[in-house]
């Protein structure tokens, strides 16, 4: 059990025994680490016809952004640079949350994906993968005769 | 008042002599679901998502649960909320809040 050095403060305890609760129920810890709270964040979904991929990487550049597929594994590297002020020596920065430097995110994925069938696309900052499944990885119909 | 759950999001704050410059990380709203208000003593960004998404989407894996950013900012009195200009690129808004005039630093010529 950590203890928190303010146990008195009722916002990060409540912080912290959710982080302990959302580790307790992650299914699969990676190998890469905790996958949450990474940067870009990620969305996984998918229909009977595809994987989708939500990245949340806000201010990039949609061409310096590296995508790959290889064998079920789809990874997402890139860098984003720090918001530097104009004139640093003569402004002071009073709050730094966001992201900044390289990044490189994996995610396993199923393997009844097609690698030719991959689509990518960056709108407001948001990058989604679309990738097809495998055709005859489809559901067929078996008729009965 | 909007009080639907939203998501804090990240942001970086830098002033220099001028002004205040403000980033904050927005991905997925577009510049017509953000709404930047500021009325005296409080700044509020408030944006909602708009993603693309086919039918039938299952989710496996979530770390963006909700569709919306909310944050708000107490303004300090120097600020003039209506010099306020607002940028949105790729997910990223940058806000830049003008100091009024009167309280810009001002050098003062020692003579003698």
């Amino acid at each position: 059990m950590e203890l928190s050095l303010f146990p008195r403060d009722f916002v990060a305890e409540l912080d912290r025994l959710h982080r302990q609760v959302q580790r307790a129920f992650e299914i699969s810890p990676s190998i890469r680490g905790f996958a949450r709270g990474g940067f870009p964040a990620l969305n996984v979904a998918s229909t009977p016809q595809s994987v989708e991929i939500y990245a949340f990487a806000p201010g990039l550049e949609p061409k310096s952004i590296d995508v790959q597929l290889e064998r079920g594994v789809l990874s997402i590297a890139g860098e984003r640079k720090p918001a530097v002020p104009e004139e640093p020596e003569r402004a002071t920065v009073h709050v730094n949350e966001r992201f900044a430097g390289h990044f490189h995110r994996v995610v396993t994925l199923s393997d009844d994906l097609d690698p030719n069938e991959v689509r990518a696309a960056y709108r407001e900052g948001v990058l989604h993968v679309s990738i097809k499944r495998l055709q005859s990885a489809l559901p067929r119909r078996v008729n009965v005769s | 008042m909007n009080e639907q759950p939203a998501l804090l999001p990240p942001v970086d704050v830098v002033e220099d002599e001028s002004g205040i410059t403000l980033y904050a990380d927005l991905p997925g709203v577009p510049k017509d679901k953000l709404s930047v208000q500021a009325d005296g003593e409080t700044l509020i960004i408030d944006g909602e998502m708009a993603l693309e998404m086919p039918k039938d989407l299952e989710a496996t894996h979530v770390e963006v649960s909700l569709p919306r950013y909310r944050r708000v900012f107490s303004l300090s009195k120097e600020l003039d909320p209506n010099k306020l200009s607002a940028e949105l690129k790729h997910g990223v808004l940058k806000l830049r809040i003008q100091k009024a005039e009167r309280v810009k630093p001002r050098r003062i010529e020692v003579t003698g």
